[in-house]
C-alpha cells in the first residue's frame, strides 16, 4: 500500500512538474527556444502574486488574475526585445541571452526581495495541509489534486486553443513554416509575440503552484528549470501531453528514490532522467550504426 | 494601369545575380507564364514579388503603389499570393486546416472553403487527412486551395506540374480553369511545361539568366521562338520583344 502511495504521491507532484514545464515546452515547440529563464521567471511571477496578495489583501488565486495580464505582456515585451533579436543570430543566441537574463531577474530579485524565504502557503489557509484519508492510511492533499486539475486543464486548454483556435492554428504554421505562414498572410513576429505571452501566463500559474506547495527564494528558478527541463525530456520536446506524462514519470521517479535514502529524491529523477535519456541516444545510436553498417557492407 | 509592375527588379543569392533588371507589367484577369531553363531566376523572382525573398534593386508596384520592403503577409493582406515550389503545405495540420489558416489571415472574398471544394473536388473527401499524407497532385491542388482562402488579385503559381504523374497534372489544371474563368484574377505561371504554358497563358515570358528574354502575346509566339529564346540560341541579339 505504501508503493501505491509513492506512486499516487509522485503522480501529483509529476502535476506540478507539467505545469512549470507546459510553458518551457510551449515555447520550445513553437520557437525551437530553449528558455534558460523560465525558471526564474516563475519565481519572479510568484513575487508579483505574492506582493499584490499581501500589497491589496486578496487572495493568491485572485493575485494571479491580477498577475496574468501582466505577465502576458511581459510575454510579448519579452519576445520583441530579446528573442526575436537572438533568433535572428542563430540557434546558440537565445540560450545565451536567456540565460543573461536568468541571471539579472534572480539578481534582481534578490535586491528587490533580500535572500529570505518565502511562500504563499500561509495565504491559501487550510488548503495548504488539507487533505482526504483513503483506504490504506493514504492521504491525498487537496492542493495537490488542484495542481493536478489546473494541469490538466492548462494542457486542455492549450491543446483546444491549438486545434480550434485561428490563433492556435497560426501558432501551428509558424511552427512548422513561419516563411510560408507569412505567405498565407500570417505576421509571424505577432504570432511569436502571442505565443511567448501565452507561454509566460502558463508560467504565472506554474510560479503562483510553486509559491503556494514550498517555499522559495530569488535563486530557486534554476532548480525548478531544471525539473522542468527533465519533465520536457522525459516526455518528448514540444509535445504537450508528453510533458504531463514526463512530470509524471520525474515525480513518480523522485518520490520511489526517497524511500530507498534521504537523497534519493533528486538522484531518482536525474537517473529516469538520464535512462530515458541514454534511451533516447541508443535508439539513436542504432539508426547511425546501421547506416555505416549498410554503407560498409555495400563497400564490401 | 496595370495591377502589378515590376520595373527593374534584382535579386541576389549571396553574390549570385539570381534576377536581373527584369520588367513586366499584367493587367487584371491576365495569365502571364514565365518560362525558362532551371536556374534562370523564375523562382526567384515569384519569391521576391511575394516578399518571401529581399529584392536588390528595382520596383514592384501593386495597383501603383510601391511594395518596398513590405513583408510577405502585408502583401497577402494587398492582394497578392504565392503557391511556392514543393507546395510547403502545413504537413502535420489536415487539408482544411491549411485552407482555414490562409482563410483567417487573408483577404475577404468570394473564394471560401465551399468554392474552393467546388473548384478542387478531389479535396473534398480529404478535408480531415494530414496533409504530409497526400499525393503530390492532392498537395498541389491543397496548395492552390490555400492560396485562393487569401482572396488573391494576384495569384503566382511556381512549377505547378514539377512532380506530379500527367494525371494528376490534368486534375489540378482542369481545376485550375475554374478560377481562370472567373476572369478577375491575375496569373503569374511559372511552369517547366511550355505546352500546357501555351494552352493557358495570355502573356509568355521567357527568362534565359536572370533576365527576361522574350515576351509578347502568347498568340503571337511560336513554339520555336520560345524555345530559341529558353535555351539561348539567339545571344547577342538583345531581349526579344514580340
Amino acid at each position: 500500500m505504501m508503493f501505491f502511495d509513492q506512486i499516487l504521491q509522485g503522480i501529483f507532484l509529476g502535476a506540478y512538474y507539467a505545469l512549470i514545464a507546459c510553458g518551457l515546452s510551449f515555447l520550445f515547440g513553437v520557437m525551437r527556444i530553449i528558455n534558460l529563464a523560465h525558471g526564474s521567471i516563475a519565481v519572479l511571477s510568484a513575487f508579483l502574486v505574492l506582493s499584490l496578495a499581501e500589497h491589496f489583501g486578496i487572495s493568491p488565486f485572485f493575485a494571479l488574475l491580477l498577475a496574468v495580464p501582466v505577465m502576458a505582456a511581459a510575454g510579448f515585451v519579452l519576445q520583441r526585445t530579446i528573442l526575436e533579436r537572438s533568433l535572428r543570430s542563430g540557434p546558440l543566441t537565445p540560450l545565451l541571452s536567456t540565460f543573461g537574463l536568468a541571471v539579472v531577474l534572480d539578481n534582481s530579485m534578490f535586491q528587490s526581495f533580500g535572500a529570505n524565504t518565502r511562500s504563499l502557503a500561509p495565504n491559501i489557509g487550510d488548503l495548504s495541509f488539507a487533505g482526504w484519508s483513503g483506504p490504506g492510511g493514504i492521504e491525498v492533499g487537496q492542493l495537490a489534486v488542484l495542481t493536478l486539475v489546473v494541469a490538466v486543464a492548462l494542457l486542455s486548454g492549450l491543446q483546444a486553443l491549438l486545434t480550434y483556435t485561428p490563433l492556435g492554428r497560426a501558432i501551428r504554421a509558424c511552427a512548422e513554416d513561419p516563411e510560408t505562414a507569412e505567405l498565407v498572410g500570417i505576421d509571424a513576429r505577432h504570432v511569436y509575440a502571442a505565443a511567448t505571452a501565452i507561454a509566460l501566463v502558463t508560467v504565472a500559474i506554474a510560479g503562483t503552484f510553486l509559491a503556494m506547495r514550498s517555499t522559495f527564494d530569488p535563486y530557486t528558478g534554476p532548480t525548478q528549470l531544471i525539473f522542468a527541463f527533465e519533465a520536457i525530456v522525459i516526455g518528448g520536446t514540444g509535445s504537450l501531453w508528453g510533458t504531463l506524462i514526463g512530470g509524471i514519470v520525474l515525480g513518480v521517479a523522485q518520490n520511489l528514490g526517497s524511500q530507498v535514502s534521504p537523497q534519493g529524491f533528486l538522484i531518482g529523477g536525474h537517473l529516469a532522467f538520464l535512462l530515458v535519456l541514454a534511451a533516447r541516444f541508443a535508439f539513436a545510436g542504432r539508426d547511425w550504426r546501421g547506416w555505416f553498417g549498410v554503407r560498409s557492407r555495400a563497400v564490401a | 494601369m496595370s495591377l502589378l509592375a515590376v520595373e527593374n527588379l534584382s535579386a541576389r543569392h549571396g553574390l549570385l545575380q539570381a534576377v536581373s533588371g527584369v520588367s513586366f507589367t499584367a493587367a487584371e484577369g491576365e495569365i502571364l507564364a514565365l518560362v525558362g531553363a532551371n536556374g534562370a531566376g523564375k523562382t526567384t523572382l515569384l519569391r521576391t514579388i511575394a516578399g518571401s525573398h529581399r529584392a536588390a534593386g528595382g520596383r514592384i508596384s501593386f495597383e501603383g503603389a510601391d511594395l518596398g520592403t513590405m513583408r510577405a503577409h502585408r502583401r497577402v493582406q494587398l492582394g497578392i499570393a504565392l503557391v511556392p515550389e514543393g507546395r510547403r503545405l502545413f504537413g502535420a495540420m489536415t487539408v482544411e486546416e491549411n485552407l482555414k489558416v490562409a482563410g483567417a489571415n487573408g483577404r475577404r472574398g468570394r473564394w471560401t472553403i465551399e468554392t474552393v471544394l467546388d473548384a478542387f473536388a478531389l479535396l473534398k473527401p480529404l478535408l480531415r487527412r494530414r496533409c504530409g499524407e497526400l499525393s503530390g497532385g492532392q498537395q498541389q491542388a491543397t496548395a492552390i486551395g490555400r492560396a485562393l482562402m487569401t482572396n488573391p488579385r494576384v495569384l503566382l503559381l511556381d512549377e505547378v506540374s514539377l512532380g506530379l504523374s500527367p494525371v494528376a497534372v490534368r486534375t489540378v489544371y482542369d481545376s485550375l480553369q475554374t478560377v481562370i474563368a472567373q476572369g478577375d484574377t491575375t496569373i503569374v505561371l511559372v511552369e517547366q511545361d511550355l505546352s500546357r504554358a501555351l494552352r493557358i497563358a495570355t502573356r509568355v515570358a521567357c527568362m534565359l539568366e536572370g533576365r527576361i528574354v522574350l515576351e509578347g502575346k502568347a498568340a503571337d509566339l511560336t513554339r520555336e521562338r520560345i524555345t530559341e529564346a529558353y535555351f539561348g540560341l539567339r545571344r547577342g541579339e538583345g531581349g526579344m520583344r514580340a
